[in-house]
């Protein structure tokens, strides 16, 4: 088709509906909004989806946490009802022994520690752990500042690392790192402030309001044997489950508990929570973009429905084009496109509202609000876009196959019959 | 002035020599409620060349026949050949080539493209016959000319008068060069000077060489033809040579 062509069979078929404006820009509209609702349907469900799963990696990635319980049942004339420990020596004694794992590090908290800096004390809890910790639990320090590594645990040194929040709290505005704070009274020189994170799932308290020191510190100073709990990190997910197994049989030998015992240790496998909260934010989209792909189908309607109106207004020019020889073919396809051109008319300019929706929103400060933080990030994708033109497309040939189909099916004797 | 595509087709006929040859057509119109039997079984065979006009009282199945042999639509039971093809066979794609290549029909009320100038009208069939751009302009102003409306290349055919719109109706119709030139009551719409006008294109038309067949009320202007065939109750009547056809 040359464009000499294309300009007749555009004053053949398009001239009439665009007479009908403001029918036309009904239609185009109800597309438009088809468009902006499965656009920012998904775009929320997205931003929502990607909130979620950097909050879940906000604690640290493929991580299960494990602590030590009480025994249910009696193992090697052990009687159930007694206590697991975990030892700090055990540490290292899994580390040799389950070496399936990527990192393995002991905790112990203290719940109601008193911190001092100048005239300013709180009562906050403070975790003791190996400098492993700081990779694996995504312990990321703010510029000019570190976590501890494995010389300040070899040589028990007096660090701490704070939270942003509990930096706030003792500093203000004031640069912690380097300075001097009292934890119960002992001296310890900060040399980090954890940068700003989303985190979502915590376990005894957020990291924002967390201070870690070296485990072998806190020992030292204490005299404290007992773990409070272990984390355990993978290299790949699908290898947590066979691992926590063997960990239960090697710990179990070693701590007296058998590793059927569902009460000897309580154990957060993340992987598998992670799993949940992936099937769960999926399924929101699909809610999501089930509402939206229905929104566009009324639209799809109404272009339906003018095409239809050309249909019975052009009969007569469709039975003289029959006439003198023209194919389905030369019928039906001008349907075709001009209802593919409104719909993607009007998903052009849903295209453009959302666009400029979530450009705006973007200005929304959302720090402070948990709702907020996750749902007002709503975020444009490419995947989302070619779904949405899928969509447009399939809605523009539906609406307008069924009226091309009639037109094709016009008798021309029939309808150039002259009374 | 010779202009070729005026002239005669050899290629129009098939080993008979015949363009048209009908046997036995049956048109039943049913309409649910009755059933209405147009056409009991024509028979008819055209040669190449001839100029037939068919004549008949009102409901007589002119317009059927006319609608049959235009292949705009199909016979209930008989066989239709056009030029050698088996036409009742045909699905619509391909009576739609039928149409545009071998079939020029002219209708009553012209049957114009209201939006289209009277030289695109023209260029329609040439559209869809896929004659090159260049090609189909040429044609169209060649046919424009034939017909003496040359000035009337941009007109809408609302600015154009019956006899006018009739004629470009015909050139519209001898675009693709068609075996057969059909018209029904082509005539029917227009004061006796544009009928007789009309009429004297046809009659040029055919002594260049074109087949045609034209349904008439006008007995003068049927007795312009070489045959004359009568319709009665849908059966032929009376199928006879004229003084022209002789
Ligand atoms: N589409 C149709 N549906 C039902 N009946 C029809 C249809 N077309 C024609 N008929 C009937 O078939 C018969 C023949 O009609 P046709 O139009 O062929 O007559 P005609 O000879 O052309 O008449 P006229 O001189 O009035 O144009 C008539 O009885 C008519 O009512
Ligand atoms: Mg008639």
């Amino acid at each position: 088709m040359n464009r000499e062509e294309l300009k007749i069979i555009f004053t053949l078929f398009f001239s009439a509906a665009f007479l009908r404006k403001k029918r036309a820009i009904l239609t185009i509209a109800a597309i438009s909004w088809g468009t902006v609702a499965i656009l920012l349907l998904l775009a929320f469900g997205n931003g929502l989806q990607k909130q979620l799963l950097t909050a879940r990696k906000g604690m640290g990635e493929n991580l299960a946490v494990v602590w030590p319980g009480e025994t249910s049942i009696s193992y090697k004339g052990l009687k159930e009802g007694r206590r697991v420990v975990f030892w700090v020596n055990d540490i290292s004694f899994m580390r040799e022994r389950l070496p399936e794992f990527e990192g393995i590090v002991g905790e112990m908290t203290d719940w109601s520690s008193t911190l001092t800096y100048g005239r300013k004390t709180v009562t906050a809890f403070v975790t003791a752990s190996n400098w492993e910790f700081g990779e694996m639990r995504n312990q990321i320090p703010e510029k000019g500042g570190r976590f501890f590594n494995a010389i300040d645990e070899k040589e028990r040194r007096r660090v701490i690392f704070l939270g942003y929040e509990r930096a706030k709290e003792l500093f203000g505005k004031e640069d912690p790192v380097g300075k001097e704070i009292l934890v119960n009274n002992t001296p310890y020189t900060v040399i980090g402030v954890l940068k700003k994170k989303l985190q979502m799932g915590n376990y005894s308290g957020p990291d924002s309001h967390r201070c870690v020191i070296p485990l072998s510190t806190y020992v030292a100073q204490y005299g404290e044997q007992r773990l409070h709990n272990v984390v355990l990190k993978i290299s790949s997910p699908e290898k947590m489950k066979p691992a926590l197994d063997r960990f239960k049989q090697v710990m179990g030998v070693k701590a007296g508990f058998s590793p059927e015992d569902t009460k000897a240790l309580h154990i957060w496998d993340t992987v598998e929570s992670s799993k949940y909260l992936v099937n769960f934010t999926v399924g929101i989209k699909l809610f999501l973009g089930i509402i939206g792909v229905l929104t566009l189908l009324v639209g799809g309607t109404g272009v339906a429905n003018i095409m239809y109106a050309v249909v019975k207004e052009k009969t007569k020019e469709i039975g003289i084009m029959m006439a003198i020889g023209a194919k389905p073919k030369w019928i039906t396809t001008p349907f075709l496109l001009q209802s593919l051109f409104y719909t993607f008319l009007g998903g052009f300019f849903g295209l453009v509202i959302s666009a400029i929706i979530v450009f705006l929103l973007s200005f929304v400060p959302t720090e402070g609000s948990m709702a907020l933080e996750f749902l007002g990030k709503p975020t444009l994708s490419l995947p989302i876009g070619i779904f949405t033109a899928f969509v447009l497309g399939f809605v523009g040939f539906l609406a307008g196959h069924f009226p091309a189909k009639r037109a094709s099916l016009i008798n021309p004797a029939e309808t150039l019959r002259y009374e | 002035m010779h202009i070729p595509f005026f002239s005669k087709k050899t290629n129009g006929s098939n080993g008979n020599g015949f363009v048209i040859s009908m046997e036995g057509i049956k048109k039943i119109y049913d309409t649910g409620k009755i059933k209405v039997e147009a056409l009991k079984g024509i028979d008819i065979k055209v040669k190449n060349g001839e100029f037939i006009a068919i004549v008949g009282p009102s409901g007589s199945g002119k317009s059927t026949l006319m609608n049959i042999l235009g292949c705009l639509d199909t016979p209930t039971e008989g066989n239709y050949e056009l030029s050698g093809e088996k036409v009742s066979k045909l699905n619509r794609e391909e009576l739609a080539e039928i149409r545009n290549r071998k079939i020029g029909f002219v209708f009553q009320n012209f049957n114009l493209l209201p939006q289209l100038t009277a030289l695109e009208n023209i260029e329609m069939p040439m559209i869809f016959g896929k004659i090159s751009s260049a090609e189909r302009k040429h044609r169209a102003r060649e046919l424009l000319q034939r017909i003496g409306l040359e000035d009337k290349e941009f007109a809408k055919p609302t600015e154009l008068s019956g006899g006018q719109m009739q004629k470009i109706a015909i050139a519209r119709a001898l675009a693709m060069k068609p075996d057969v030139l059909l018209a029904d009551e082509p005539t029917g719409n227009l004061d006796t000077t544009s009928g007789s006008d009309v009429m004297t294109v046809f009659s040029e038309l055919n002594s260049l060489g074109s087949t045609i067949i034209i349904v008439t009320h006008d007995l003068a202007l049927a007795r312009r033809a070489g045959r004359i065939i009568q319709l009665k109750d849908g059966k032929i009547e009376k199928d006879a040579i004229t003084e022209n056809g002789k």
